[in-house]
Parts: C-alpha cells; sequence; structure tokens
C-alpha cells in the first residue's frame, strides 16, 4: 500500500532569530510534528514559546533556519492555496462589507465578483450573519468578527487550517460558542488543523492529539491523544470524567514549562532593564 | 389590620424620561447657539477694533488698511479687477498651477511612497536623501526653476509640484510602513498576489494618512503658486500682491489675501466631503470639520 504522506510534516526544525542589538535568538529547535489528513491537533505552551512560529514555518512566511518542513509531502516553498490561517488578531480589511471581506479569497484567487459574492453569501449563511453583509467590520462584535473570519477562512476550502489563539480574546461564553462553530465548521470540512492556544481545556474540548511545548526555545515535550468521541458539545465536555482526568494529566506536563516560562520573562524584562 | 398597599408611582413632575430628554436637547441647542454666537462676536470686536483704531488713526492705515477699505478694493477688485486683467483671470492661472502641481504632486507621492514603502531595501537606501531634499525650505527653488523652465506656468507648477510631492510622500510612506502585519499576511494566505496586497490591503490602510497630508499639501500647491508668482511675476494672486506692493496699496493686498483665503476653505472642504465619502467604513470621521 502506498503510504500516503502526512497533510504537515515537521523534521527537526529550528528557528533562530537575529534580535536588532545582533543577539541571536531561538524560537524553536529540534522540533518534530506529524499531522495526519483529517487530523485535529493542538498545540499547548506558555505564552510567547514559539508556538506561532511553528505555524509560519507550515505557511512559508518563514523559513526553518534548519530541518525541513513538508506540506503533503513537498517541502514548503511559498504558500500553498490549500492552506487556510485564522489570526490572533483581527486580520478582517476594515474598508470592506463583511460580504467583500468574505468574498475576498475567491476573489484574489481570480473568481469573477458574482460567483464570489454568491459563494461568500452561502458561507455568511452558513455561520449565520447572512443579514450582516453590507455591515463593516467595525460594526460587529468581536465574536461576530471572528465569524466573518472563519467564514472568509473556510470559502477558500482549505485542505490545512492553522489557527493562532483565533478565540483568546473573546469573553468565556462567546468562545465556547465559537468551539461550536470551529467544530461544526470543520465537521463538513475534515481539513487537518493545527491550532495553537496556551488555554489547555480549549485544546482538549477540539483536538485529536495535543503537543505538549516546552518553555522558550519551544521544542516538543510530550504528546497526548484525545480519545473523547465525537461529535463533542463544547459547553458540556468539561464535566466529563475522562475531560477532566485527561486535563490533570496534561496539565501536569505544562505545569513546569509555565513557570520556568514566566521565570524567564522576568529574568529577561530585569536583563532588558540592566541594559538601560 | 389591612396590607400595606403601595402608593402608585407617579414621576414627580419633570422626571420622566421624554421630558428629561426634551431638557438634554435643548441644552445641547442651546450650546451650539453659545458657540456660533460667540464665534460671531469675536469676528466682529476684531474687526471693529482695526476700523475704530484705523479711523482714528492709532494705527497706521497706509500699512494696516482697515475692513471698509479692504472691502471697497475687494469689490473692485471682484467687478474691474487689476489694471484692465480680471481677477478671475489671476485666480485662473494660480489655481491652475496650483491643481496641476498638486495632481502631478500627490501622484507623484504616493507613487514613489508605495515603492520606497513596498521595498524595504529600495527604503533603506533613499531614507537619507529623502531626508536631506525634505530639509531645504522649497520655496527658494522657485527662481532656479524660473532658470530650467523659463518665465511661464511650468516654473510655477514645478514649485507646486515639489511642495506637494514631500508632504505626501511622507506620509504615503510612513502609513506603508505601518500597514498592519497580520492583515498583510491573512491577504496573502487568502491568495493575494503581491500587486493584490499592495492594492487591496496596503493603499487602503495607506489612505488615511495620505489623506492626511493632501488636506495640507492643498494649501501648500497655493502656497508654491503664489511664491513663484512673486518671482516670475507675470499673471496670477502672487503677481497682483506684487503689484499692489508696488503701488503701495495694503487694502488691495488684504483682497487677494482674503480671495486665496475662500478659495483654500472651499478646497478644503470638497476633501474632507471626497474623504468622508472614501472613509464610509470608518467607525468616526477622523478630520472632524477639515484640518
Amino acid at each position: 500500500m502506498p503510504a500516503t504522506p502526512p497533510a504537515i510534516e515537521l523534521r527537526n526544525v529550528a528557528r533562530r532569530f537575529l534580535s536588532p542589538d545582533g543577539r541571536s535568538l531561538t524560537a524553536i529547535r529540534d522540533f518534530n510534528m506529524t499531522v495526519a489528513e483529517g487530523e485535529f491537533v493542538a498545540l499547548v505552551g506558555p505564552t510567547g514559546c514559539g508556538k506561532s512560529t511553528t505555524l509560519n514555518l507550515i505557511t512559508g512566511l518563514a523559513k526553518p533556519s534548519s530541518g525541513e518542513a513538508f506540506v503533503f509531502g513537498r517541502p514548503v516553498e511559498g504558500i500553498d492555496p490549500g492552506i487556510g490561517f485564522v489570526f490572533q488578531a483581527d486580520a478582517l480589511f476594515p474598508w470592506r462589507s463583511v460580504l467583500d471581506n468574505v468574498a475576498a479569497g475567491p476573489m484574489f484567487r481570480g473568481q469573477p465578483k458574482a460567483g464570489a459574492h454568491a459563494k461568500a453569501r452561502d458561507w455568511l449563511k452558513r455561520v449565520g450573519l447572512e443579514v450582516f453583509e453590507k455591515h463593516y467590520p467595525h460594526q460587529l462584535s468581536g465574536g461576530m468578527r471572528k465569524r466573518v473570519a472563519l467564514a472568509q477562512t473556510f470559502i477558500n476550502e482549505p485542505r490545512i487550517l492553522l489557527m493562532d489563539e483565533p478565540f483568546s480574546a473573546l469573553d468565556v461564553q462567546t468562545r465556547v460558542a465559537m468551539h461550536e462553530e470551529l467544530l461544526n465548521l470543520w465537521s463538513a470540512n475534515r481539513a487537518s488543523v493545527v491550532f495553537v492556544t496556551h488555554d489547555l481545556e480549549e485544546a482538549i474540548a477540539l483536538a485529536d492529539k495535543v503537543y505538549v511545548l516546552t518553555a522558550g526555545p519551544a521544542t516538543v515535550k510530550t504528546i497526548h491523544p484525545v480519545t473523547l468521541p465525537r461529535p463533542r458539545v463544547v459547553a458540556d465536555i468539561k464535566y466529563d470524567k475522562d475531560f477532566i482526568a485527561l486535563s490533570q494529566k496534561i496539565w501536569n506536563d505544562l505545569r513546569e514549562e509555565v513557570k520556568l516560562g514566566a521565570a524567564r520573562a522576568t529574568a529577561s524584562a530585569q536583563g532588558a532593564a540592566a541594559h538601560v | 389590620m389591612s396590607d400595606a398597599v403601595l402608593p402608585p408611582i407617579v414621576a414627580s413632575p419633570g422626571t420622566s424620561a421624554a421630558e428629561i430628554d426634551a431638557r438634554a436637547l435643548a441644552k445641547m441647542r442651546r450650546r451650539r447657539w453659545v458657540v456660533l454666537f460667540w464665534q460671531i462676536a469675536i469676528l466682529a470686536v476684531a474687526l471693529g477694533a482695526w476700523e475704530f483704531t484705523a479711523q482714528r488713526g492709532i494705527i497706521d492705515s497706509f500699512f494696516y488698511s482697515s475692513p471698509s477699505a479692504i472691502a471697497v478694493r475687494l469689490k473692485e477688485l471682484l467687478i474691474e479687477g487689476v489694471e484692465g486683467v480680471s481677477l478671475w483671470y489671476h485666480l485662473y492661472i494660480t489655481m491652475l498651477e496650483s491643481i496641476i502641481g498638486f495632481v502631478m504632486g500627490s501622484i507623484g507621492g504616493i507613487g514613489a511612497g508605495i515603492a520606497l514603502g513596498r521595498n524595504r531595501m529600495l527604503g533603506d537606501i533613499f531614507q537619507v536623501y529623502i531626508k536631506t531634499l525634505n530639509a531645504i525650505p522649497r520655496v527658494i527653488l522657485a527662481p532656479i526653476f524660473a532658470l530650467i523652465f523659463g518665465y511661464n506656468i511650468w516654473a510655477k507648477v514645478a514649485v507646486s509640484f515639489i511642495m506637494v510631492f514631500f508632504v505626501v510622500f511622507a506620509n504615503a510612506f510612513q502609513g506603508v510602513r505601518e500597514a498592519d502585519r497580520a492583515m498583510i499576511a491573512n491577504a496573502q494566505i487568502l491568495g493575494a498576489s503581491k500587486w493584490q496586497v499592495t492594492r487591496s490591503v496596503i493603499l487602503p490602510s495607506a489612505m488615511s494618512w495620505i489623506f492626511a497630508s493632501l488636506h495640507i499639501s492643498f494649501s501648500f500647491a497655493i502656497v508654491g503658486a503664489i511664491v513663484s508668482e512673486f518671482v516670475i511675476a507675470n499673471a496670477g494672486i502672487g503677481f497682483v500682491i506684487q503689484l499692489a506692493r508696488g503701488l503701495h496699496d495694503t487694502a488691495l493686498m488684504f483682497a487677494a489675501i482674503l480671495v486665496v483665503l475662500v478659495v483654500v476653505l472651499i478646497a478644503e472642504w470638497l476633501m474632507t466631503l471626497v474623504e468622508r465619502r472614501l472613509a464610509r467604513w470608518r467607525p468616526a470621521p477622523f478630520h472632524e470639520g477639515g484640518a
């Protein structure tokens, strides 16, 4: 049986930065990750440990300093059209109406306006925002803007979906609603997902596999499969016995890294203060 | 003995929602009138004091003229023109120079700003030259342009152009560099080509910077045109002012200045209209009533 290549593979990847004053910083090192087709992977780790860097390596917006990154078995060179990305920050175009925001992908890819708009209307309906198509992003709530962002990403029918703490700015109730929305959209499209978060419960509720990363420079500490059955009801799942057990187990791994990360952040802040 | 019956709640007079709203509205209206009153009053007092002191000889009306004398000269200027040439001709010349300079300068400035802003290498290389050139008070180029282009309209257009170009360029450049990184990455991943990113992300996000500069630079274009008309004095409002100086006619000078003032105000107002239309997506207008 010919093995189909994994959707995403990072092999011994490292990424170093030079700070403006010439110091070399390592964001990630010895990083290995394999995401199968249709698999939902969550990366959790302390804040600022280099989680987002891994996503940039997959998109090709950043190149590995050493090691190799593959998407669908091919080395990453530039942005693969099969990739969708949901950002932490509001990355909607504020000067475009909701409809034009959602239609942006197909239009960038050369689809005529009428077709792109029809498709965008369909996606707006799926996220329940069809009556807001003429609104501008600033007229919507944070949760609604995220829905638009999801529609904007899903309209391109990505085979790989990268999410960088997409819901971290939302309040708790809205966040749970967005989890449901995301799982709902994903169950229809079954893309391979890499979901970066520092929220462990969010990671377990959504993912098939949780990667715990070390405090920066980030590398994979442990990998935990999540066997909770799907479809999941995110609002209730956190009271599930298995969920709680798993959550405790992963937290034991994560706790030290969080402590370490916090200690380092303090130390580097003091170092910076000493420089001044 | 009996249940305590709560008395029905009756709003005491003047505390119902409608009454409170009405009072707030009345207060708001009154405030607007008070502001308007003081605006007019200050103008009236200033003009009155000017007129009074000029009439009484407290200030020398030969140098400072007086509102009434200016009004008379303005009327003559509007009807008869200067030395047999209509004011409208002079105004037309000045406006033609300013508008050509402004349009060319803005297009050039936006184009160069985006090109250098988009290309980090070019930007880093040219930044030092731009800064240096920007340090030249640009009106002093008028005599040089007069020699290069000859004593014609193009020398004056060139001064207007150079006045506008640098302001617009600097803002467009800054605007491009400040464009949101996440938004650019989003567009790229959604499938935008380099050109599409420029057109649909960079340009709109730099637009507020660019517009802020267009507001100022139209008056700069007029400054450029008028100052170069002092040097290349054959026609235009600058020529009229120069002529009035020769005739020791301060009233005529002030009248000409008034004409320019009105033109600039109208231009600013038009610019604000255009900007409002283009910036419908914004939460609130960012230029309350013009720059």
